[in-house]
């Protein structure tokens, strides 16, 4: 999923502020999952700025609505008539979210409330951790299914750094060495031979390095 | 095959080489770099010039390591890719061999949170093993990594890191492997103060019959005091200082400590001296160059 987590309410405050009608806008999937932009968070978010300005002395309404997907036009739609009611709509989506509503909606305001992390899984609760960056070249196959390229903080194909202890990376204590875990999963599943083969220099021409992406599928486009 | 460099030839001949190391300054002060070659010149065949170690901004090593070829003493220059892509490194190497630089390390890097800009952002757009090919492929086929032929192409002596105290161990003598495979020439380990770690290591890559194929110049680095010895087991990636060293440290008078140091520098060269499939010695004396003069000497390194 894409992970994120809502900006902290000082900063949302002064993006709201000049506004005062306001389309706290949840999406229901990813940020959902990871507690920073569902249904939930978007009625907490709505107290905590009603409290904020009140304290101020301020005004401010808020209207509150959760959709599915704020990335998909057919659940866009949905939000059609709020957004007409207000002045601004602070989505609490990830960037492809607010992206998808400033192109649907060409004339209105759009905010980010919430910081957009990264590709991730949950791996206990709570606890969310980067696992892919989208390179669009998948070397999964190679690192016996770690990826060298997001986890390891070098980006290194060809094997450790000297700064591996103890399975834990250079960079912090709460860091785990990607190339520890490869090689861990590489004997389990007895391919430690691929680490003797040269990777040579990625191309990156497919990663985000190479422009702005566009994946185009000619069997779906009408 | 004719050497490219002084301590190629030095290696060729099958002698025992001596390098040092030169930290340059953070700032754009020379004589700060001319002061280290006065201390160094004359004791080593070879001198590493650092590239923003431990990741803080400093004057950059292709220049420190001209300033060295102009005062007649051979520079080793570091490159880490850190922080340049794939065309800012051929072409950095292509204008320090124009410069008259002939040895290169290749390095990853260390992060750049370690440094004093942890904002920055990194590059590793290709990786340690990849850079050591770059340079090779350069040297021997004379293309850039398009495959374009180089009307002069860098002839570097190309040099790379190991540390054999850092972790999967298993791993690291496969990793030299690689390193060996990709094009390195020469080999300078991390500081050697797990002699028994560092002796299985050696063991291993002369079984497997490495240490043939490339020369390993083992690292040393004195320890001024007990708390420096303590705070680089603790605090520096990848260092092992065991704690029986610590300890013999922290017996000696405070203001014997230095010496003590010193003491243990040159018994590792003495063991290295002796060791089956190390070719060298790397001496690091970070900061405190004016000593190597003096280790070079009592441990019968002298040219």
């Amino acid at each position: 999923m894409i992970t994120g987590e809502q900006k902290p309410i000082n900063e949302i405050i002064e993006l709201v502020k000049p506004f005062e009608k306001v389309l706290i806008l949840g999406c229901g999937t990813c940020v959902k999952t990871c507690f920073a932009g569902g249904e939930d968070e978007v009625a907490v978010l709505a107290s905590a700025l009603k409290l904020s300005f009140k304290k101020m002395g301020e005004t401010i309404e808020i209207e509150e609505q959760t959709i599915e997907r704020q990335c998909e036009n057919e659940f866009i739609q949905e939000a059609a008539a709020a957004i007409g009611r207000n002045e601004v709509i602070l989505s609490l989506a990830c960037g492809a979210g607010v992206q998808a509503m400033a192109k649907r909606f060409k004339n209105e305001v759009v905010l980010p409330g919430v910081n957009t992390t990264f590709i991730g899984i949950q791996e206990s609760p709570g606890v969310f951790t980067e696992e892919c960056s989208g390179c669009g070249n998948c070397g999964l196959a190679i690192f016996g299914g770690v990826c060298a390229v997001t986890r390891c903080s070098k980006k290194l194909l060809n094997g450790p750094c000297g700064g591996s202890q103890n399975g834990i990376c250079e960079i912090s204590p709460d860091t785990e060495c990607a190339w520890h875990l490869i090689i861990e999963r590489l004997t389990a599943i007895g391919q430690m031979d691929n680490l003797k083969t040269y990777i040579p220099p990625k191309n990156w021409d497919t990663s985000l390095s190479g422009g702005p992406r566009k994946l185009i599928r000619e069997d779906h486009k009408i | 095959m004719k050497p490219i460099s002084k301590l190629h030839e030095t290696l060729l001949n099958g002698d025992f080489a001596v390098t040092g190391e030169c930290g340059p300054p953070r700032g754009a002060n020379k004589e700060v770099i001319d002061e280290k070659v006065k201390l160094l010149n004359g004791h080593v065949t070879a001198v590493n010039v650092t590239d923003n170690q431990t990741a803080i901004v400093r004057m950059s090593s292709i220049a420190a390591s001209t300033h060295l070829v102009a005062a007649g003493l051979e520079p080793v220059m570091q490159m880490v890719v850190r922080d340049r892509n794939r065309i800012a490194i051929q072409s950095d190497i292509m204008g320090a061999y124009s410069l008259g630089i002939r040895n290169i390390l290749c390095l990853s890097g260390d992060h750049q949170c370690f440094g004093s800009q942890p904002d920055a952002r990194n590059v590793f757009d290709i990786d340690s093993v990849n850079l050591i090919r770059t340079v090779r492929d350069m040297r021997d086929t004379g293309k850039d990594m398009s495959g374009f032929d180089l009307d002069v192409a860098p002839q570097m002596f190309i040099g790379a890191a190991a540390n054999p105290f850092a972790d999967p161990f298993e791993y690291r003598v496969l990793r030299l492997g690689k390193k060996i495979d990709a094009g390195v020439d020469f080999i300078q380990t991390q500081c050697i103060y797990n002699m028994a770690r560092f002796k299985e290591w050696i063991r291993r890559a002369n079984e497997e019959g490495l240490t043939e194929k490339v020369y390993i110049l083992g690292g040393v680095t004195p320890m001024k005091t007990a708390g420096m010895a303590r705070y680089m087991n603790n605090k520096v990636a990848g260092m092992d200082v065991p704690e029986a060293l610590i300890k013999r440290m922290d017996g000696v008078d405070k203001k014997d400590q230095a010496k003590e140091g010193i003491k243990i520098c040159l018994e590792t060269i003495e063991e290295l001296k002796e060791m089956k499939g190390v070719h060298g010695v790397h001496i690091m004396a970070i900061e405190w160059e004016e000593v190597v003069g003096q280790i070079v000497e009592q441990a019968g390194l002298n040219k």
